[in-house]
């Protein structure tokens, strides 16, 4: 059985606890105390009805204020797949959370309110889905049951949001009419809006098909770490610790370390101390080497015939997260980029995207929170990437702050 | 390999080794040789229970074929069950991992710490001391930890890498922002950072996982008979370190312990399960969390964990 990560996103109230609380619910994957837990929750904040979005709103400050303030992580399964679902905030001031939770996302549900169409937020969230490169976006109309499970409202919203989806790098997109309150078309199919023959959200969520989302081809592997014994024993082996960012590598592979552009030949693949045949995308291993060459953390082992880019000068999109600092041109940070780090400075932010009309804004001179733009960045080291929409993990890098330590910059190389 | 297990619904189903195992472990050893990587003095906070059990276990696989390299820390609260102390002790020394322990009876007694007293008393609240003094002596800058999303609806919402500052706390309206796999550990000197490696793993992931790798468990985790306290519908261990209350029934039964943590706080449940695979098929039917069954440190208030975690707790 696999498992797929799915993020729910939209505006404020739009229901995307619920929506998950829903999907729990109707899985059977609420347990008996938890239930009673929010069904003693909802009676004291006078909700008559029990209130489902109250399984992810966990923090205090939350469950006060009734709203989302920081991602919330849940696990369900159901006979055909496991999920991990991770229920995002809607208020713009915490997009950085949102951020956050779909960076690693295969899915997208993107919520709005039936009554109320696309809005701005549906235009924020999708452009980051998008430039996120989240392979599979789900468009839930959500409370249908407010406008009188209309098919006509369905539909001018559906092509309302096509437009849209049309000017983004959306793959793969499933427009859905749902209640989450009511349960219509999340986990079984509405008896209110039989006009509607697709498939019900849980379908989609147990049946896309994310194997073919990776990138099997390009040989990547980022090292981690050095392991040597040092016992008598083993008092030659140098294994280099790592996880396999994309393509695949065994045992005879030709590869080439970079930055440094030394070539070498894999003498052996190990995984727990045992040797395996060969490693696949996301399998952690140890690769040894032929030759005894000088190779640390922050180091890539690629195929020899298929090159990353690497270079001190890179472009890239970056959602900007820090509510404290502007990012200028001039500016300094860390960049992280797979397990390297490299102080970089701002040459120049290119445009800014406009959240709501995706246009490019020319002449920028800073950047503020949750501000979307392509920049460019000269690093002290090279950087051996590949294009974030050919290679997701090879071509993502954060950025942070010297001084306060914190990740202020989320950047998508292009 | 093939598991049986029930799903929600009551249906069983026979399946092949699921490969999301594969994908969960592949993350945590993954998290494992990050902090490695990015911190000087790491540590791996150990009690003898399953979830620490799993983490050491992961870091092996990581570092194989050397040693772990970073050293195994367990604050003891004097009210542990014996069963894990020793396999605490046993497996720190057949793994040659280097063991850290820490009492919170001395720090009670260097600092004059006022415990709890009456029922329910519990010196959970006064771990958080000892673990801050012990991040302290040894400079630890970074401590991983087997909590895991799942279990309490404040962890939901942690960071997989969760700083900390001087003080040892967790501020959860100003958690750094977390992207794709690129963990950031820079810190200042004295603050600190926690890693759950195994944050994205339910309960019954870890129990899969330890079937799996034939990983061995202290013996309170099955099936047993031994005298109990009945208080409250819970059972407890009939143990001095639990004050009496008048109420209590004093009760002899089969039972085995779902979560192992302090004697005062960690409940039984009633039991047949001698096996993993016995006790694997009753946990998945199960229609009451770990927490809520076993764990009566949760229950005084709906932010108890919040506020524990606030002041410094893991
Ligand atoms: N009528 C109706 N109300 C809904 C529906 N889904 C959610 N709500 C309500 O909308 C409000 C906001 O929901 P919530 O899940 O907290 O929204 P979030 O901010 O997107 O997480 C709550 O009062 C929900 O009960 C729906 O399908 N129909
Ligand atoms: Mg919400």
């Amino acid at each position: 059985m696999d498992l797929l990560r799915f993020i729910t996103a939209g505006s404020v109230d739009d229901g995307k606890s619920t929506l998950i609380g829903r999907l729990l619910y109707d899985t059977k994957n609420i347990l008996a105390d938890q239930m009673e837990a929010i069904e003693r929750a909802s009676k004291t904040r006078n909700a008559g009805e029990i209130d489902l979005a109250l399984l992810t709103d966990g923090l205090r400050s939350e469950r006060e204020q009734g709203i989302t303030i920081d991602v919330a992580y849940k696990y369900f399964q159901t006979p055909n797949r496991k999920f991990i679902s991770i229920d995002a905030p809607g208020h713009i001031q915490y997009t950085r959370n949102m951020v956050t939770g779909a960076s690693n996302a295969d899915l997208a549900i993107i919520l709005v309110d039936a009554r109320h169409g696309v809005v701005e937020q549906t235009r924020r969230h999708s452009l980051i889905a998008s430039m996120l490169g989240i392979p599979h976006v789900i468009m839930a109309i959500n409370k249908m049951d407010l406008v009188g499970n209309s098919e006509d409202r369905f539909l001018e919203i559906a092509k309302n949001y096509t437009e849209l989806a049309e000017k983004l790098n959306i793959k793969d997109l499933t427009i859905i009419p749902v209640s989450a309150l009511n349960g219509d078309n999340i986990v079984d199919k509405s008896e209110s809006m039989s006009w509607y023959t697709g498939e019900t959200l849980l379908s989609v969520l147990e049946t896309v098909n994310v194997l073919k989302d990776q990138n099997q081809e390009d040989g990547r592997f980022a090292v981690q770490y050095v392991i040597r014994p040092q016992t008598e024993e083993l008092h030659d082996y140098r294994g280099y610790a790592g996880r396999v960012q994309s393509g695949t590598f065994k045992k005879g592979d030709l590869v080439k370390i970079l930055p440094s552009e030394q070539e070498s030949k894999i003498a052996k693949i190990e995984f727990g101390g045992n040797e395996i045949e060969e490693a696949s995308v996301l399998q952690s291993v140890t690769i040894l080497l032929e030759d005894d060459i000088d190779i640390s953390r922050g180091d890539s082992i690629v195929s020899l015939n298929n090159s990353p880019i690497v270079s001190q000068d890179i472009e890239a999109l970056v959602c900007w997260m820090d509510d404290r600092k502007t990012l200028k041109p001039g500016s300094k940070y860390v960049l992280q980029h797979g397990t390297a780090r490299s102080r970089c400075s701002v040459r120049d932010i290119e445009y800014q995207i406009d959240i709501n009309s995706y246009e490019k804004l020319d002449e920028v001179e800073s950047l503020k929170l949750n501000d979307v733009a392509r920049i460019i960045l000269r690093t002290a080291n090279p950087i051996a990437y590949d294009p974030y929409q050919k290679n997701r993990a090879n071509g993502a890098a954060i950025l942070i702050d010297e001084t306060s330590n914190v990740t202020v910059g989320a950047c998508m190389i292009e | 390999m093939s598991i049986s297990v029930k799903e929600a619904s009551g249906i069983t189903t026979d399946r092949s080794t699921p490969d999301y195992l594969d994908q969960l472990e592949a993350e945590a050893i993954y998290i494992m040789r990050e902090v490695a990587g990015q911190f000087e003095r790491p540590a791996l906070l150990f009690s003898g229970g399953k979830d620490s059990i799993t983490l050491v276990h992961l870091a092996q696989k990581a570092f194989a074929p050397g040693k772990i390299p970073f050293p195994l820390v367990h604050v003891d609260t004097g009210h542990n069950f014996i069963e894990a102390i020793e396999y605490r002790d046993e497996l720190a020394e057949k793994i040659g991992a280097k063991l850290v322990v820490r009492y919170v009876e001395d720090t009670i007694k260097a600092k004059g710490l006022k415990e709890q007293t009456g029922k329910n008393a519990s010196r959970n609240w006064l771990q958080t001391f000892t673990l801050l003094d012990t991040i302290e002596e040894f400079e630890f800058d970074a401590c991983i930890g087997g909590a895991r999303r799942d279990e309490e609806k404040a962890r939901a919402k942690e960071r997989i890498f969760s700083f900390r500052d001087e003080f040892g706390q967790w501020d959860p309206k100003r958690q750094r922002p977390e992207l794709w796999n690129l963990f950031n550990g820079r810190i200042q000197k004295g603050e600190n950072v926690r890693v759950f490696p195994i944050s994205n793993w339910t309960e019954l992931d870890v129990w899969a996982y330890l079937k799996r790798e034939g990983i061995a468990l202290p013996s309170i985790y099955f099936a047993h008979e031994r005298e109990l306290i009945l208080r409250d519908g819970k059972l407890l261990n009939n143990t001095p370190v639990i004050a009496p209350d008048p109420e209590d029934q004093i009760v002899r039964r089969q039972v085995r312990f779902r979560t192992v943590g302090d004697m005062t706080c960690t409940a039984a449940v009633e039991s047949h399960a001698a096996t993993l695979d016995e006790v694997i098929a009753e946990i998945a039917i199960s229609r009451i969390s770990e927490r809520g069954e076993t764990r009566i440190d949760d229950q005084q208030t709906e932010a108890a964990m919040e506020d524990r975690k606030k002041g410094g707790y893991f």
